[in-house]
């Protein structure tokens, strides 16, 4: 999953310390896996890089360097294309899909076109698993069928977040 | 709001809508498929998908928007111009309750047919064609209640395809049955319409069986958004 | 006893779903209660009849003036009484002149006063037609002023026309047949009357016939809504009932529409009584308090039914597993037997056997056999008819899509269609075989008549006393009278009545015209005296025909008021020729013209008038009434009349046919249920073959086949059993068999238009039904 999207996605609200960053990742997206400072810094340096944010200013004081980081409109269309980019289906990926809806919701986008979107990606893989299946023996049937069902997984996955989007929505803006 | 309408399509709907009393279920909805197509219509229940397929077939007449089937407006037609155009071009296959259980399978499958005027021995004939086709030929004799489902759902795929439609309506084809038997009956489904090169508007909330169609259409609160066209 | 308590608190729990589900629920327990409550109202009439009868005949009897006894003196508790019958548009009047002949005079019942003369006191019935327009004639007639009304326990039936009137100078007439001398009323020797075999026979069958179907519609009607309590028991199962619980509760909601039924059963009958009242069949009316169901026999009926309901449901659950996913119907059900269900009808027909040919006369008809015959042919029906139903719908080939709808569906439950059809099948054939009956019997009563009625169609007997020439001058004028034939009667015996005499002959004193009515004579002047040769019962008349012989008049006993009437033959005695007169007999005796007879036999002799009447003219009959009143209110008018039977029975034939159509159209009602619960149950299947363009026509045409083919076959046994039970029961009465085509007609043509009316009916729900919104599932 990407840690720079979804940071750009936070700034989107507005600007913000790095410090704040971490909080509200560690808050919204990081349950188990809560991001070490570090990792802010140098995602937020690489994008800073590449243009996305731009630091808004500096403030000075005791402890740490505290920059105040903002989006820029280079990084929004970055944000954007990231979202409406459907996952690659593999293992895992519903942090990342868990990510880009929250995002999503947080940012006033439509969520449920995140989830159709997705759905169409993963029922493309799916069609070609059913192809090769249908053409395949019963070895290629079998290994098939073991891809389909974890797509399958995803998808009953997606549908149901999907009927719960309202719920989420409410409890990630609350 | 009205999209063009693709070239080549052989059953298009626009901005359809459709109320039962104060529950919408089609609102704006829109459609459209190509001949040997496979379009899956998905999407959660309650959504607005199976009104969706009965206004396609032309059992439910829209509130308002408009569906052309072969040129022709559905909604123009009169219920008996639009019960022989499903009699002779479309064939329908549901999720159950759909075999008249005092027939035998083959008199089941000879029905659509025999409805249409053809002789019963000539109806019976193309029936067995159509259930050797679909494996089931071994059970003619017998009646629904004594086959298995997935045999029934066989039956019922070989009664839809037995009038040659061109365009056929399957509505939760396999929600009744279990995954290895619902795949099959997908198979053979999708195989004959492809040979026939007849269109199949498939509503179905599984994922599995959806990977069966060429492309879906995702309804959603009576809004339909076709995938392949978005993306 | 714990047995006991599982019994009670399982038909308890069938009591209460029989109730609780809802609208749905109450509408079935509803229909199941007017059904058997319809047929408990008919049992609860049936079991009242015979009360009802023998409470009329009590009353007949006490009311009696029985004047065939002994003589009785005058004294101060005797009374004079006359009877003055007649009859007004075709309805019978009883009318009774009284003259009390001292203080303690018996009064009849009913009344509380003796009415004076020239007063009289009236049935409500009468009062109210002599108030009405049409009563005009007969208030001409009954020239007295009403006083007062009779009460109930003097009336036989509420709708019954009577009049007690005052009359002066009766004893002055006591030689009258009419007229006597009674110290009390009642039969003093009560008689028990048989009853006419033939017409027990027809009452035994009629309530046979009446009573079959209701059993038969009971039985369907406790059955109402079985699919539906089928998945409901099925969903007991899945919640831990066992079997046997499950069918007592299933019996359970049957007893619960039985006993509403009982309790709708005694309403309907309670109408029915005063309903009852106020009509009048077959020249019968009663009044409610008649109608009382012998108690032991209402406790039967009490009984029987709400046990019967749950013993039809024992057995009708016999054949099905309820098991807790859905009801099993014991996979393909073994074959239909014939033989057993040939041995019902069979022991019919040998029970029926020994009683052919024994006629009306000796026809000593047992009651047991009678009954449980016809009970056994028309059970024999409802066993046979699944049977049938099952055979010949297997045999029927798939024509028509509807058709084989139809005809698969029958092949796969025939006996469920059977069991619809059997009530319709069991009350046409009985109704066919009474129309028969009575078409027979009633063409036998009409032949015996045998008057001529081409001369004259009213006889009006002149009593002795009254002027014969002066009444035939009265009738002459009467609006409708076209010719008057005065004919004066007597006998002869050869000694004086009070000394036995040995031979007697026939008197008849009338003019040439009217003489040559009676006999052939070779010519004819006043003053001539004929001997007739050839009469009927006659011996003694050539014996007698010697001039010179002395003659006695015929006196009655009683009479001791003139002298004997001695005649002596006169010379020049002519012979006739008995011919058939008016009233069919062929007198004999003597024929003499008014110019031979001495004053004192014309003052002994009774006049009777042969009246021809001109039946254009409306009220002819009435008018000769009221002139025969006016001349005499003791002349008594007769009217010939061959037809009258008929009309009688055409009023059963009519109740009957009624009778009939109302058994059809419960039953047509009870098909109706069950085929609207079947369309229900099929909603989707149906919505799924008009989704691939099944047309409409083909399935309504399929609903109406699978009700017309078992009706149809129903009716064809129903006709053939009906024909066969008539043919035996007119064998029995020996009577010549016909069959009654139209009525066979008549009863098949409703059959079939039942048939009809619950296709029509049920075509509604079933365009309803196919709306696609059948297929919606979410």
């Amino acid at each position: 999953m990407s840690i720079g999207h979804t940071l750009l996605g936070l700034l989107e609200s507005g600007p913000r310390h790095g410090y704040d960053l971490k909080r509200a990742f560690d808050e919204k997206f990081g349950h188990d896996r809560p991001l070490h400072y570090g990792q802010v810094y140098s995602t937020m340096s690489r994008l800073l890089k590449n243009g996305l944010v731009e630091v808004d200013g500096i403030e000075a004081g005791g402890g740490p360097e505290r920059k105040r980081y903002a989006i820029t409109e280079a990084g929004i269309t970055d944000v954007e294309r990231w979202l409406a980019t459907p996952e690659k289906p593999e293992p895992y990926l519903q942090s990342t899909l868990y990510t880009k809806v929250v995002l999503a919701l947080l940012t006033s986008r439509d969520a449920a076109d995140i989830l159709d979107t997705q759905r169409s990606e993963h029922l493309r893989g799916m069609r070609i698993l059913t192809d090769r299946k249908r053409k395949g023996d019963l070895a290629d049937q079998l290994i098939c069928d073991h891809a389909l069902f974890h797509l399958e997984a995803d998808l009953r996955w997606l549908e149901l977040t999907a009927a719960r989007l309202d719920k989420l929505r409410a409890a990630v803006t609350r | 709001m009205t999209a063009p309408v693709p070239p080549g399509s052989l059953l298009t709907a626009q901005d359809l809508r459709k109320a039962y009393g104060p529950t919408t279920a089609l609102d704006g909805a829109a459609f459209s498929i190509h001949p040997g197509e496979v379009v899956a219509v998905m999407g959660p229940s309650g959504s607005g998908k199976s009104t969706l397929l009965h206004c396609l077939a032309g059992i439910v007449t829209p509130d308002s928007g408009s569906i052309t089937y072969d040129g022709r407006e559905l909604t123009a037609m009169s219920d008996a111009e639009r019960s022989a155009l499903r009699r002779s071009e479309f064939g329908f296959v549901f999720q159950f309750g759909q075999l008249v259980p005092e027939l035998t399978c083959v008199e089941n499958v000879a029905l659509p047919l025999r409805l249409n005027g053809t002789s019963r021995k000539e109806a019976e004939r193309a029936a067995l064609t159509w259930m050797e086709r679909l494996e089931v030929d071994d059970v003619r004799k017998k009646r629904p209640g004594e086959v298995s489902g997935g045999q029934g759902q066989r039956v019922a795929v070989a009664r839809s395809l037995v009038t040659g439609p061109r365009v056929l309506f399957a509505d939760e084809p396999t929600g009744a049955l279990d995954s290895l038997n619902g795949e099959r009956v997908m198979e053979l489904l999708t195989d004959a319409a492809r040979s026939t090169n007849a269109a199949v508007v498939l509503v179905t909330h599984e994922a599995r069986v959806a990977a069966y169609s060429d492309r879906e259409v995702v309804v959603r609160d009576g809004k339909s958004r076709d995938m392949e066209r978005v993306v | 006893m714990s047995t006991a308590k599982q019994w009670a608190r399982d038909l308890t729990m069938g009591t209460r779903f029989a109730f609780a589900g809802g609208r749905e629920g109450w509408i079935r327990a509803l229909l199941t209660a007017v059904g058997v409550g319809l047929g408990v109202a008919l049992l609860l009439l049936t079991t009242a009849l015979p009360g009802a009868l023998a409470e009329r005949d009590r009353r007949e009897e006490a009311r009696l003036n029985y004047t065939f006894g002994e003589q009785i003196e005058r004294a101060d508790d005797t009374l004079m009484t006359a009877d003055t019958d007649t009859e007004f548009d075709g309805r019978d009047v009883r009318g009774r002149l009284l003259e009390p002949e001292g203080d303690k005079a018996p009064l009849p019942p009913g009344l509380r006063e003796f009415p004076a003369p020239g007063d009289m006191v009236v049935s409500p019935a009468l009062r109210e037609l002599l108030d009405s327009d049409g009563g005009e004639l007969l208030r001409e007639r009954l020239s007295y002023d009403i006083v007062g009304t009779i009460g109930e326990q003097g009336l036989i039936g509420s709708q019954e026309l009577a009049y007690y009137a005052g009359a002066e100078g009766l004893a002055g007439r006591a030689g009258d047949g009419m007229v006597g001398r009674i110290d009390s009323f009642g039969n003093p020797d009560p008689v028990v009357e048989e009853m006419d075999p033939v017409l027990m026979l027809l009452v035994l069958v009629v309530f046979v016939v009446l009573l079959m179907p209701v059993a038969v519609f009971i039985a369907a009607a406790v059955r109402f809504g079985g699919e539906r309590r089928d998945r409901r028991l099925a969903a007991l199962r899945l919640v831990g009932s066992d079997g046997g619980m499950t069918r007592r509760i299933a019996a359970g909601e049957a007893l619960a529409g039985a006993l509403l039924g009982l309790v709708f059963g005694a309403g309907f009958f309670l109408a029915g009584r005063e309903f009852a009242a106020s009509v009048e069949v077959f020249h019968i009316s009663v009044f409610p308090s008649y109608l009382n169901p012998s108690p032991l026999l209402a406790l039967l009926v009490a009984v029987a039914v709400p046990g019967a309901a749950v013993l039809v449901t024992l057995l009708a659950l016999r054949g099905v597993v309820i098991e807790p996913l859905g009801v099993v119907r014991t996979a393909r059900p073994a074959r239909r037997r014939l033989w057993w269900r040939l041995l019902l009808p069979l022991a019919g027909i040998g029970m029926l056997f020994p009683m052919l040919g024994q006629g009306r006369e000796n026809g000593d008809f047992n009651q047991y056999l009678v009954t449980g015959g016809v009970i056994c042919l028309l059970v024999g029906v409802t066993a046979l008819l699944p049977w049938i139903v099952e055979t010949v719908v297997a045999r029927l080939g798939p024509g028509s899509v509807s058709w084989q709808l139809a005809v698969r569906r029958l092949q796969l439950s025939s006996g469920a269609a059977a069991r619809m059809v059997n009530g319709i099948a069991v009350a046409v054939a009985g109704a066919i075989a009474l129309q028969m009956l009575f078409a027979g019997v009633e063409g036998d009563y009409t032949e015996e008549t045998g008057y001529d009625m081409s001369l004259a169609q009213m006889q009006v007997r002149v009593p002795e006393g009254s002027e014969l020439a002066a009444a035939t001058a009265k009738f002459e004028e009467t609006k409708g009278v076209r010719k008057v034939y005065p004919l004066s009667e007597g006998y002869f015996g050869d000694r004086p009545w009070n000394k036995d005499p040995q031979r007697t002959a026939q008197l008849t004193i009338g003019d040439c015209a009217t003489l040559r009515e009676v006999a052939k004579l070779p010519s004819c002047a006043d003053g001539d005296v004929f001997a007739v040769r050839g009469g009927e019962y006659d011996t003694d008349t050539p014996s007698l025909s010697r001039p010179g012989q002395k003659l006695y008049l015929e006196k009655s006993i009683s009479d001791s008021s003139r002298e004997n009437v001695v005649w002596t033959l006169p010379e020049g005695l002519k012979q006739a020729d008995s011919v058939e007169d008016p009233t069919g007999t062929r007198r004999g005796g003597f024929l003499v013209t008014p110019a031979a007879v001495p004053a004192d036999m014309a003052e002994a002799v009774t006049g009777q008038l042969y009246l021809s009447v001109d039946d254009s003219v409306p009220y002819a009959d009435e008018y000769i009434r009221n002139t025969a009143a006016a001349v005499d209110p003791l002349a008594y008018p007769m009217t010939w009349n061959s037809v009258e039977r008929s009309e009688r029975y055409d009023s059963i034939r009519t109740g009957l046919f009624v009778g009939a159509a109302a058994v059809l159209a419960l039953i047509g009602a009870s098909l109706l249920v069950s085929q609207l619960e079947q369309l229900r149950e099929r909603r989707k299947l149906l919505s799924a073959l008009v989704a691939f363009g099944t047309r409409r026509r083909t399935l309504s045409l399929s609903v109406l086949w699978q009700t017309a083919i078992p009706i149809g076959l129903g009716l064809l046994l129903a006709s053939v059993v009906g024909v066969a039970l008539g043919t035996v029961l007119l064998k029995m009465t020996s009577t010549p068999v016909g069959v009654d085509w139209p009525s066979v007609l008549r009863m098949t043509g409703m059959g079939a238009g039942v048939v009809l009316a619950v296709t029509l009916l049920s075509l509604p729900p079933l365009l309803r039904m196919m709306r696609p919104d059948g297929l919606r599932t979410e």
